[in-house]
């Protein structure tokens, strides 16, 4: 036996197997313990290797609030931009430099309430970009206010008699507004959001992926529903693979049944094949008269 | 400039030669197309905008000229994307363009902010109406020229030019361009309605002649690049989005990584850096036109619209025997503030003609420091080219003994 070659945690180099994918002189991350955004993070760095994707032609931009904070850990072309405004600054990015992939992973708040508008608009125009949504049902970088998709009844620290507002349904907008590719899973289905992020980073158009992701620090604590832990154990009681279901029937209630799967897949060129095709066009047209 | 110039890449450099196209030669230009004439001498192939009176005409033209450039436009869904998309290609290393009036100007204040901080170079065009709110979309006005400067929340500097004919149009947008890139911050034309609708004779020199200043590229190792660390004239270098560098920038206060620090200290590095890499060469970038000041009393201060009837209104007054010279801003921000304050230990008052109720006189009478009278001739009602009111002023204000606290109005 040569005892030189064997491993001892002494000896050891610990290296993280997701070295090269993030900013290791940035960890430790600010996510709170039993936070679900590392865990969409880490399936979007296994999906970036497991669709065998050109890091130098990944840009990933984030918006403001605890899942505004992604493209800084993320060892890519990676920009923090302002609250809402990610899939308008990813839009110039991917118009300017059609090679690139482009990737929004911001939170529900941020793309859904201030970057509504520019969410549908970009999903309409069908610019190719792939948007991770991460939902933790409220604002928490902030200290836990209403989001868009807080379910009615649930309690925010703006809402302490319950909220009275109607949530978003993410899927559906996304559907309706045109979007290609349109998943929901849980921060529980790892292997599934892996695989869907990697099918995604290599279909092209309006992708949307939402997240269902616990945040233990406000949406849980004021609702009293335990941990980060318990959270997970209830998507794991409670969620129901059901592809292809109409994106209609995906309403989030308070705690009860969480309709996970992939919903639409489908073709539709992309404003950069349409602008190319109008602008080659007239570029003929010119040319001839 | 020339010493700035060493040590940029060959990169850069045959990028910018490349991408030139421009129509050489003597035309009749509005001000809007000689707008995005200079945009595309000065090697822009990207706008993105929102439409919006009375600024369509630039848009129009882009679009005209899109397809045998290969430039690339998107309307987006408002201003504010507008201006952040435009912030996103830039980075791609396209050089970007927009182009809005006072409302979208409004909503463009956010990203103005996010230009500053990631230190991206962009240039509005802000076609100025009547305001406030709605206004009058195809009357001109000036009454933004206080939020190009301000606009946007937080301690920033920014550049502003204000031209005042198509030939001018022309000519400040590559200057635009090239002072956005030489300091990478964003550049403002605040120019209105009545000079880009304005028709006129636009000369435009040979592609060689057009001086280009290229984007400060890093071209060294990958695992080298700091995207704020800064030249010796505190401007740091750009790389490209897929240039492999895997670079990050945020809008948060930063260090020179571009990572955020939440600190007094990186808080004050930070603005200390964006804010002095203006200021320190304000007296390069500073730039404005003199006629007969030498021997003037009374000096007519205008830019832009009013800038256009400033030559003849001081020719009427010296025929009246008044001696009158004109200072015409070429830049509103930085504000020529020596030289403002030089001419005020000259003469006895200044006039200052504006499309709005008082906003570049509050310079000119900061500037002044008390040594000579500011006189404000507001403007809004009678038409851009009354200069009636403006000889009254002149008159009027070299009857006063004494030089009065605070601004006149007659």
């Amino acid at each position: 036996m040569q005892n030189a070659e064997i491993k001892t945690k002494e000896n050891m180099e610990e290296i993280h197997p997701l070295e090269n994918l993030l900013r290791m002189d940035r960890i430790p991350h600010i996510w709170c313990p039993g936070c679900g955004i590392g865990l969409a993070v880490s399936a979007f760095a296994a999906a970036m290797e497991k669709a065998n994707v050109d890091l130098s032609k990944v840009a990933i931009v984030s918006g403001i609030g605890c899942t505004g904070r992604v493209a800084g850990y993320v060892k890519l072309d990676s920009f923090h931009t302002t609250h809402g405004r990610p899939i308008a600054f990813a839009t110039g990015i991917k118009l300017g430099n059609p090679d690139m992939k482009v990737v929004v992973f911001s939170g529900d708040g941020d793309l859904i309430s201030i970057g509504g508008n520019h969410f549908i608009h970009a999903a309409r125009r069908n610019v190719d970009m792939l948007v991770i949504c991460v939902n933790n049902f409220i604002y928490a970088m902030t200290g836990g206010q209403v989001a868009p998709t807080t379910p009615l009844g649930a309690y925010a620290t703006t809402s302490p008699f319950g909220c009275v507002e109607t949530p978003f349904n993410i899927p559906y907008i996304a559907d309706s507004s045109g979007a290609v590719y349109v998943a929901r899973w849980t921060a529980l289905h790892i292997r599934r959001l892996t695989n869907s992020m990697a099918e995604a980073l290599n279909k092209r158009g309006f992708k949307c992926i939402e997240v269902i992701a616990p945040c233990a620090m406000y949406y849980s604590r004021i609702n009293k529903l335990g941990d980060g832990l318990d959270m997970m154990r209830f998507y794991h009681d409670n969620s129901e693979v059901r592809n292809g279901e109409d994106t209609h029937n995906l309403d989030l209630a308070f705690q009860t049944k969480i309709t996970v799967g992939k919903f639409v897949d489908r073709e539709r060129p992309t404003y950069t094949d349409l602008y190319k095709k109008w602008l080659s066009e007239l570029k003929d047209k010119n040319r001839e008269g | 400039m020339a010493e700035l110039l060493m040590g940029q890449s060959k990169k850069s450099l045959t990028r910018d030669t490349k991408s030139r196209v421009s129509l050489t030669g003597i035309h009749q230009f509005t001000g809007s197309e000689a707008c995005v004439e200079g945009a595309f001498a000065s090697g822009c192939r990207f706008f993105s905008g929102y439409p919006i009176k009375p600024a369509l005409e630039i848009v129009e033209r882009f679009l005209a000229r899109a397809p045998e450039l290969d430039a690339t436009y998107v309307q987006m869904e408002d201003e504010i994307s507008a201006l952040a998309a435009l912030l996103g290609a830039v980075w791609t290393g396209k050089k970007g363009l927009t182009a809005t009036s006072g409302p979208g100007f409004s909503l463009m204040m956010e990203h103005v902010g996010l230009s500053v901080m990631l230190e991206t170079p962009c240039v509005i065009v802000d076609v100025q109406r009547a305001g406030p709110s709605t206004g009058i979309p195809d009357a001109p006005g000036q009454g933004d020229m206080m939020q190009a400067r301000w606009g946007s929340h937080g301690d920033y500097e920014i550049i502003a030019l204000s031209p005042s004919s198509p030939q001018e149009m022309f000519d400040f947008t590559v200057k635009a361009f090239n002072l956005s890139e030489r300091y990478r911050v964003p550049v403002a034309i605040m120019t209105d309605e009545f000079v880009a609708h304005l028709k006129d004779k636009v000369e435009i020199p040979s592609a060689e002649e057009i001086g280009l200043e290229p984007r400060r590229y890093f071209d060294g190792p990958q695992g080298d690049y700091l995207p704020f660390k800064r030249d010796e004239d505190m401007v740091p270098r750009m790389v490209d989005i897929g240039d492999n560098y895997r670079f990050h920038v945020t809008g948060l206060t930063h260090d020179d990584r571009g990572y955020p620090v939440m600190n007094e200290e990186c808080q004050e590095y930070n603005v200390h850096s964006i804010v002095r890499k203006i200021r320190q060469y304000a007296d390069r970038i500073v730039e404005f036109q003199e006629v007969q000041t030498d021997d003037a009393d009374v000096i007519l201060v205008t830019y832009g619209a009013p800038g256009r009837f400033s030559a003849g209104a001081i020719e009427r007054a010296r025929q009246e025997g008044i001696r009158a010279g004109g200072l015409k801003l070429v830049t509103v921000w930085p504000f020529p503030e020596k030289r403002v304050a030089e001419l005020a230990g000259k003469v006895k008052a200044f006039v200052v003609p504006e499309m709005n109720y008082g906003q570049m006189v509050l310079e000119v009478q900061r500037c002044s420091y008390g040594d000579a009278n500011v006189v404000f001739v507001p403007h809004g009602e009678e038409g851009v080219d009354s200069v009636d009111g403006w000889l009254v002023a002149m008159k009027r204000v070299l009857q006063e003994k004494d030089v009065k606290v605070g601004i006149l109005e007659y």
